[in-house]
């Protein structure tokens, strides 16, 4: 069972900061989950029914989603037998073997779709409360960092305060906003920002919509509306549609997945406040069910803890305890492995 | 996504079993299977499951249901009455402190809705207990969070406490108590920043605004979609701060709202309110046996009911009944019944309430209130003589209409036979209603 060795090797080869920062921002999810699967090794010394109805809990608890769950406990029983696996601790690199393999299920790149020719129009949605405008006004600032000239959209014309709280993104960042009256249509705001954009040569447009619950018709409609008119102006925008998952989010997570993804074919998912919750589980669930990969993750509250999302990382992230004394054992296992074949 | 409810999930295991007879330990073990996955679809935590489902058990196992002719019935029910018992069985209301100002402090994570829970509840005192609230921005992190509250204060045409967002929360909260004391305002709401329960430093800044201005209500403010995390939320705010009630946001949504469980298990205080919209005056008092059964995916039959009965004149609906009998309904029949069925909110708030309305069927039901509006735009162009006597409707007619109400002749056509189709159809529903027992009131959805 070399897997975590390759992931160890692949991450020393990584710059040291973004794997820092990563790892910083899961400590909680890492401690949580790693704590728990230590106990049950320890509770539990052979596989049976009660040990996988333990790591059933466990997966659950990390809001990774009853049917991922059910789907993933099947296949480690199937394992069980065919590798005739008795004892838990052996079980343990099949588990983390088989998490990977769903998260890493599309094998799609995380990369955002930038445009080098022209402008890359970036739309943000998804529900009330999750974070889209701190998560532009971060994207803004990384991408000023990069040297690029980025223009703020407010889309968000009926929440009270929203416009201003772009706005005060876009002085700490030093971006332009462009902005209608509250309460104006969004789609005309989107459209405005766009000639506003173009005639400024921006490289990027980011623009923000009203949280709303996928569940209103109207409202997705008036989102369809939006994007429609975004690509009527630009035919192949916009080339990102973001929807912005709040981690703590449990399974109508999935929901609100599905029903954005059909209203504004959303292209990845931004995860927020991963860093205060012990989950993030649900990423697992997204991808191995609806495919749509996660692009960035959102680890803290500073301008920079905006972070690009790598699935193998994740996965090392909630193992690294586990993978520092597999790597120790590697070579027993070897050994096991060998005399297994 | 399989998001059905406990019935049907009990229902297909009960098939399974048929034609024995007699259920047996081993069957129960398996509904009890379904009743946890249920829950745990629903985002209960599963440590709340776990011994919600032993004690489900205990008394499924004794005589109750084994016994039972209907188990499955049995099951729910049993499930059920736990599950209240569980969420708190009644409704709880705000403090009232002896000596006013009132205190209220809304605490919370980030994005739960705080600041737009606080307008409501502002607008819900003054709305319902003729109370004079004082709403105080202490959110001075997040850009804009005072703005917000400001506006909303300028909407409900109420005042707001700020100090800008370079002072101090703790003084900010403690000007507010002041300012209320003096103008003899009774209550002061509290909107504090949104920060996540292991931020050590945040967290101490609201156990300093609590010893300093002595709330009577610290609410916590959870999101009704949080997942298996609602719990350590809680118990940390609580442990913390000492929560005397919570408040559940975004119960508009189609989340099966889970957490309301968890919260209510790890807290022990009462869900005080729902938030159910983004306006102002979308807040309900929490109902906890409702919650029950909109966790187990059984729809909101009490509040349909209830909704039904406060908005539906039951004399009006008689005197309808009885027309449709005759089959001489009119337009100004449908108006009507079209507007009673309105002030009810809006139809799709209304059939999520009903039993099934998550089912597969229902998935692909989108209610266009925009299509319901053409229709009363159509009906509203006729003159009243057209609307008492549909039958006299002509080619030139119709063009009157159609342009009056911004609609096609085409639309008008339709709507026209649809209303002819319905008098068809109501008229051999009565007749053949006629031999069972009359029914009560006459309520019932034409267009739907």
């Amino acid at each position: 069972m070399g897997f975590f060795k390759k992931l160890k090797d692949k991450f020393t080869e990584q710059t040291e900061t973004v794997t820092e920062k990563f790892k910083d921002g899961l400590t909680k999810t890492r401690d949580s989950f790693v704590g728990r699967m230590n106990e049950l090794f320890a509770q539990y010394r052979t596989v049976d029914e009660d040990f996988f109805e333990e790591l059933e809990e466990i997966l659950i608890g990390a809001d990774v989603g009853v049917s991922t769950v059910m789907e993933l406990i099947d296949e480690l029983k199937d394992e069980v037998k065919l590798r005739n696996i008795k004892e838990s601790r052996e079980i343990a690199p099949v588990i983390s073997e088989k998490l990977a393999e769903k998260l890493d299920k599309s094998g799609e790149d995380a990369d955002l779709n930038m445009q080098d020719d022209q402008m890359t129009v970036i739309l943000f949605v998804g529900v009330n409360g999750v974070g889209k405008t701190t998560t532009i006004g971060k994207m803004a600032h990384s991408f000023k960092e990069e040297g690029k000239t980025v223009v703020m959209a407010a889309g968000d014309t009926f929440r009270a305060g929203a416009i201003e709280q772009l706005e005060a993104w876009g002085d700490r960042v030093g971006v332009d906003v462009i902005k209608q009256q509250a309460g104006s249509d969004p789609a005309a705001v989107m459209y405005d920002a766009i000639q506003s954009a173009r005639a400024k040569k921006a490289d990027v447009l980011l623009c923000d919509t009203a949280g709303r619950l996928q569940n209103k018709v109207n409202l997705m409609k008036e989102l369809e509306k939006v994007k429609r008119v975004i690509s009527r102006e630009i035919p192949d925008a916009p080339h990102e549609v973001l929807l912005v998952l709040d981690a703590t989010t449990g399974q109508n997570a999935m929901s609100q997945a599905k029903t954005f993804g059909e209203a504004t074919e959303v292209s990845g998912i931004v995860l927020t406040k991963l860093d205060g919750t012990a989950k993030g589980g649900i990423v697992l669930a997204i991808r191995n069910e609806l495919n749509i990969p996660v692009k960035l993750v959102g680890l803290g509250e500073g301008m920079d803890d905006l972070q690009p999302f790598d699935a193998e990382q994740f996965v090392y992230g909630l193992f690294k305890e586990l993978v520092e004394e597999e790597t120790g054992e590697e070579k027993e296992e070897e050994e096991i492995e060998n005399t297994r074949e | 996504m399989a998001f059905e409810g406990l019935a049907e999930r009990l229902q297909a295991t009960f098939d399974k079993m048929k034609g024995r007879g007699k259920v047996s330990e081993a069957d129960v073990k398996e509904m009890m299977r379904e009743v946890r996955l249920a829950l745990l679809e629903a985002d209960v935590n599963f440590k709340v499951v776990k011994k919600f489902v032993n004690d489900v058990k205990e008394r499924a196992v004794g005589q109750e249901v084994m016994k039972s002719l209907t188990p499955g019935q049995q099951v729910i029910k049993v499930v059920n009455e736990e599950l209240t018992k569980l969420m708190g069985g009644e409704q709880s209301k705000i403090a009232h402190a002896q000596k006013p100002p009132t205190v209220v402090m809304m605490v919370g994570l980030q994005g739960a809705g705080k600041t737009t829970t606080t307008a409501k509840i502002a607008n819900y005192l003054r709305k319902n207990n003729n109370r004079k609230p004082l709403m105080a921005a202490a959110d001075i992190y997040r850009p804009a969070a005072i703005d917000q509250l400001n506006t909303l204060g300028k909407q409900l045409d109420m005042p707001v406490f700020s100090l800008g967002d370079q002072v101090n929360p703790v003084d900010i909260a403690s000007g507010a108590v002041s300012q209320a004391k003096e103008e003899h305002q009774d209550y002061v709401l509290i909107d504090t920043a949104g920060r996540l329960h292991v931020d050590e430093q945040l967290m101490g800044e609201l156990q300093e605004i609590k010893d300093t201005v002595q709330p009577d209500e610290i609410l916590l403010v959870v999101d009704a979609m949080t997942g298996q995390d609602a719990v350590n939320v809680a118990e940390s705010f609580n442990e913390q701060l000492g929560l005397t009630g919570v408040v559940l946001t975004k119960l508009d949504g189609d989340t099966r709202g889970g957490a309301a469980l968890s919260v209510k298990a790890v807290t022990e205080t009462p869900i005080k309110f729902a938030g159910m919209g983004e306006k102002v005056d979308q807040l309900e008092p929490f109902h906890p046996e409702r919650m029950a059964s909109r966790i187990l995916g059984m729809g909101d039959v009490l509040s349909l009911i209830e909704k039904a009965q406060t908005n539906v004149d039951e004399e009006r609906a008689k005197e309808l009944e009885k027309k449709i009998r005759s089959a001489d309904l009119t337009f100004d029949d449908f108006l009507e019944q079209l507007e009673q069925v309105r002030s009810m909110g809006p139809l799709d708030e209304l059939l999520a309430m009903m039993p099934g309305a998550n089912k597969k069927a229902m998935k692909n039901i989108q209610i266009d209130e925009s299509q319901i509006g053409r229709v009363e735009a159509i009906v509203r162009s006729m003159t009243a003589h057209e609307k008492q006597n549909p039958s006299v409707m002509n080619a030139s007619r119709k063009r009157r209409i159609a342009k009056g109400s911004g609609t096609t002749i085409q639309d008008v056509n339709r709507l026209l036979k649809q209303f002819e189709d319905m008098k068809k159809m109501m008229k051999q529903m009565t007749s053949m209603q006629k031999g069972k027992k009359k029914g009560k009131g006459g309520f019932q959805l034409p267009f739907m």
